[in-house]
């Protein structure tokens, strides 16, 4: 006791702000990521009326022939997804950083328009270019869309900005020297990229395979267009959930999603460890050498992907701007009418979901760079600081889907009986955020965390420790520090996590499917009911609006970022 | 020495907070009202009316009641019935406006609707509600069966027949043409299925749904989605509802699609009102339920569907049979229908939701 005591009169009041900062973010994480979880893998294990059935409910999974088959659906959707969209963005991002490809700026750019975009609108754009009466099936293509091709070219292309995104900060990192001694030895073209170039993005390409992977096996807007009668896990949960509201077989889809999805953060985790020996500091930085030749075919290359992009988006565009496909194209405006759509709470839906993604990204900017800040710049609290880093990156493995579905059973229970103590009850202080808006902003605050996360840290990490040193020596409190040093060296860093919050919030289904409610209903969620409901066009209208907020917003941060960099 | 008190104070805060949390358990979870709010300003509605006419019907009650936040779900009516039952313990939902009469049987069963007589009850006729002096539902309409026949795409496939019946579905040359609605979520389907059970009697009615199920290429979501999608050329026949078969035939065109009735005769269920058994029951619940019978309503349900609760009206929607009442199947029996929901959405499943994967 007297220890205690003196180690509390040792606390200055800095240290007590800091206490509060790292519990608080702890705790955040604790309640709303870890929770949920529990309670999701509690309910895998009792049935219907609550009572505990060990593996029951996994054992009847497993003998359902059709659920059996979505497992090997969504394997094989997955891989063929990842496969394709991780070539196709090795080559893109190989020639936009190693070959002479004129405007780079604009073939990433446009390379990144479908993390703009519900994956809705992939699938959606898919049946006009490939449906029965799509624009290529008039040409003669035909394809048979509905089911794993579909979901394949959809995922395809719904993957390969991430993928592109990982593979050009790979590329960004190489030693010319290395090159310059091949060229001496006068090796192949092949050899120097078999034995230099690919050993050397190698971590980029395993973080982009298993991101990839990730993405494409847990995604639930594409199938759900384009899927037919081909089922896989993200579909079948919602069928199991919000179809048949058998929340016990949903929580054991939801386990089942998250075997690969954690198995591929592991891997992730082991290959950014083993990462930054790659470079050290006598590295010289690439240098491209005009090729003509192959400088042409990396320009063509670029072009017809962005020109895929492009087909994809211009089809949905029109698609959103005629009366009726395919026997009626007289222009009309009327499916971006919002009051006539969604039972007339179209306009609500979109008022939502601008004011969810504007608070999620004002707190979810707040409380990842509080948990960053504390993680990095603080010598005090090892543990809790290491269980913070570990839960902040933990969302990374977790597919939107069972998060979702953690929540739900989470917020909607009013109260969790406490083991072993009969008769007795936890009341559950959250249980009033069901149906409101606030479940929506955590469960994306929660889905979206790791990058941002991740962005904080990156950027605290580039900010010389001196200034945490000299402020102490100073006995400048560190929150002084804080506000008026890190935070303005920061500010760059700070916009793109408030970005990336936005941007993902406003177009993210898998997630909040399962917690929109009647009174709290999202633009998101309201797009699948519309497609369901048969009523494509004003489904893609509102994808449409979504897409361009998005953009807006983008070019806005891109017009400020330009601006700052100037100055500098 | 403040400090101490300080953190001393918090600690015995977080203490209280917990300690105050913990109650005596009420049987399973999900026991209490926190949710229903009894705010008399605020309706939550749960419908599988169509979109369209949703936003249309409830302008009158809007401007009638101006201060009432209307919050409405919609949804197809198999999603609509498990969200009620899933909320069984704690309903969000003040009343279910436009569900199926077997959808609605089965809430009853389970002991989740309230008995109300709504203004004008007298005037529905009293095949169109529960039987109870104070009914526990009343109906506002009935809708059956119809297909939607894109004849440019049958014809694109080198036919030049329309199918006019159930038994015509099940000719080799529609294979892979078909899109049906999935029962399991869509009332539509559900009525379908049933409609042919009753039909074929049970063990005919499935082995129909077999030979069926070659010829069928996907099973959607809702009731209206195998029309819309055959409208747009994606499909040669979808099984859908009459009402939306007329309207999406008639949105492209007499030449490209035609909604049939099929000659055997329609499966059909009742889109029906109900008020919601909970504690804090709202008197603007029982108000809606008064104005979704009331005359001008019943004119607009009318506009749309040529049978509603009322008689067949005068003025029958286009596309409709003079009497409409002889396509329906007779004696279509929701109790069983209720009844036996959940034993026949087992076995479609079954059946179709698993081979249809199988044959990749």
């Amino acid at each position: 006791m007297e220890k205690l005591k003196q180690k509390i009169m040792r606390c200055t009041k800095e240290d007590i702000v800091r206490a509060i900062a790292i519990y608080a973010v702890v705790a955040f994480l604790l309640v709303f990521l870890v929770c949920p979880l529990c309670t999701l893998f509690v309910k895998a294990f009792q049935n219907k009326d609550g009572a505990f059935v060990g593996f029951a409910q996994f054992i009847k999974y497993f003998q359902s022939k059709s659920l059996i088959q979505s497992i090997s659906h969504t394997f094989f959707v997955a891989i063929m997804s990842t496969i394709i969209s991780v070539t196709l963005a090795f080559f893109f991002s190989y020639a936009l950083s190693r070959k002479n490809v004129p405007c780079k700026g604009f073939f990433q750019y446009i390379g990144m328009i479908p993390i703009f975009a519900p994956t809705m609108l992939l699938g959606i754009a898919l049946i006009y270019l490939f449906g029965n009466k799509g624009i290529f099936t008039a040409l003669g293509l035909k394809v048979a869309l509905y089911g794993k091709v579909g979901i394949i070219i959809a995922e395809s292309i719904y993957c390969f900005p991430v993928a592109t995104t990982i593979l050009m900060v790979a590329f960004s990192a190489a030693d010319n020297r290395l090159y310059e001694a091949a060229d001496t030895m006068g090796t192949s073209t092949l050899r120097k990229m078999l034995t230099i170039t690919i050993p050397n993005v190698k971590y980029g390409l395993i973080s982009a395979l298993f991101v990839a992977f990730t993405y494409s096996f847990t995604d639930f807007g594409a199938p759900s267009v384009v899927g037919g009668n081909y089922n896989v896990l993200a579909t079948d949960v919602y069928k199991q959930v919000v179809g048949q509201q058998n929340f016990n077989m949903g929580a054991v889809v939801g386990i089942i999603l998250l075997f690969p999805a954690v198995l591929s953060f592991v891997v992730d985790r082991i290959t950014n460890q083993k990462q930054s020996a790659a470079i050290n500091s006598k590295s010289v930085p690439y240098q491209i050498k005009p090729d003509k030749k192959s400088d042409a075919l990396a320009t063509a290359f670029c072009i017809c992907i962005t020109l895929v992009m492009v087909i994809f988006f211009a089809v949905a565009l029109f698609a959103s701007l005629i009366k009726l496909w395919p026997y009626n194209l007289t222009f009309t405006i009327s499916n971006y009418d919002l009051t006539k759509i969604a039972s007339g709470s179209g306009f609500t839906a979109f008022k939502n979901s601008i004011l969810i993604s504007l608070i999620t990204a004002v707190l979810g900017t707040i409380v990842t760079f509080v948990g960053a800040y504390m993680i990095e710049k603080n010598q005090k609290f090892k543990t809790s600081r290491r269980i913070a880093y570990f839960l902040s990156i933990t969302p990374l493995a977790i597919p939107g889907t069972v998060i979702g579905l953690s929540f739900i059973m989470f917020f909607n229970a009013s109260q969790f009986n406490i083991p072993f103590m009969d008769g007795y009850a936890l009341q559950n202080p959250f249980h009033g955020m069901y149906g409101t808006i606030w479940i929506l902003i955590l469960a994306n605050m929660i889905h979206f965390y790791s990058v941002p996360f991740s962005t904080a840290t990156t950027s605290l990490k580039r900010l010389d420790k001196e200034f945490e040193t000299v402020s102490e020596s100073l006995a400048v409190p560190f929150y002084r520090t804080l506000g008026k040093v890190t935070l303005p060296l920061c500010l760059p860093a700070i916009c793109e996590m408030w970005v990336y919050f936005f941007v993902n919030s406003l177009v993210t289904v898998s997630a909040v499917v399962f917690l929109a409610s009647p009174t709290a209903p999202i633009a998101s969620v309201i797009i699948v009911s519309m497609e369901g409901a048969g009523q494509t066009a004003p489904a893609v209208a509102m994808c449409m609006l979504l897409l361009f907020i998005n953009l807006f917003v983008r070019l806005v941060y891109e017009a400020i970022r330009g601006r700052s960099n100037k100055k500098k | 020495m403040k400090r101490i008190v300080v953190l001393a104070m918090a600690a015995m805060l977080a203490v209280t907070a917990l300690t105050g949390c913990v109650t005596k358990a009420e049987g399973q979870a999900d026991s209490t009202t926190t949710v229903a709010d009894s705010d008399e300003n605020v309706l939550n509605v749960y419908t599988a009316l169509e979109d369209e006419q949703v936003a249309d019907y409830l302008t009158e009650f809007k401007e009638q009641n101006p201060d009432v936040t209307v919050n409405v779900t919609r949804e197809s009516t198999g999603v609509i019935t498990s969200k009620l039952l899933a909320e069984k313990e704690n309903p969000v939902v003040d009343v279910v406006w436009g569900l199926s009469a077997t959808s609605l049987l089965v809430l009853a069963q389970e002991g989740m609707l309230d008995a109300y007589a709504p203004e004008g009850v007298d005037r529905i006729l009293p095949e169109f509600k529960d039987d109870a002096e104070v009914p526990t539902w009343v109906g506002i309409d009935a809708w059956e069966t119809a297909f939607i026949v894109n004849k440019e795409v049958l014809k694109s496939n080198g036919i030049d027949t329309v199918p006019t019946s159930y038994e015509d579905l099940l000719d080799p040359k529609y294979k892979g043409l078909i899109a049906m609605s999935n029962p399991a979520s869509s009332g539509t389907g559900l009525l379908t299925v049933n409609g042919i059970l009753n039909l074929y009697g049970d063990e005919e009615g499935w082995n129909y749904l077999d030979k069926l199920h070659e010829n069928v290429a996907v099973y959607m979501h809702s009731g209206s989605q195998p029309a819309k999608a055959t409208a747009a050329g994606e499909y040669g026949i979808g099984v859908s509802f009459g009402y939306r078969c007329i309207q999406s035939a008639e949105e492209v065109g007499s030449d490209i699609c035609e909604a049939v009735f099929p000659k055997e005769g329609s499966g059909w269920d009742l889109e029906a009102n109900a008020l919601i058994k909970k504690d804090n029951q709202k008197e603007i619940a029982k108000k809606f339920l008064d104005w979704a019978i009331s005359d001008n309503i019943m004119k607009k349900y009318a506009t749309n569907y040529p049978i509603v609760a009322t008689g067949v009206g005068d003025n029958i929607p286009e596309g409709y049979a003079k009497n409409p009442i002889d396509q329906l199947i007779p004696d279509m029996d929701f109790a069983k229908a209720a009844q036996n929901r959940e034993s026949i959405l087992e076995t479609w499943t079954e059946r179709y939701d698993a081979k249809s994967a199988e044959q990749e």
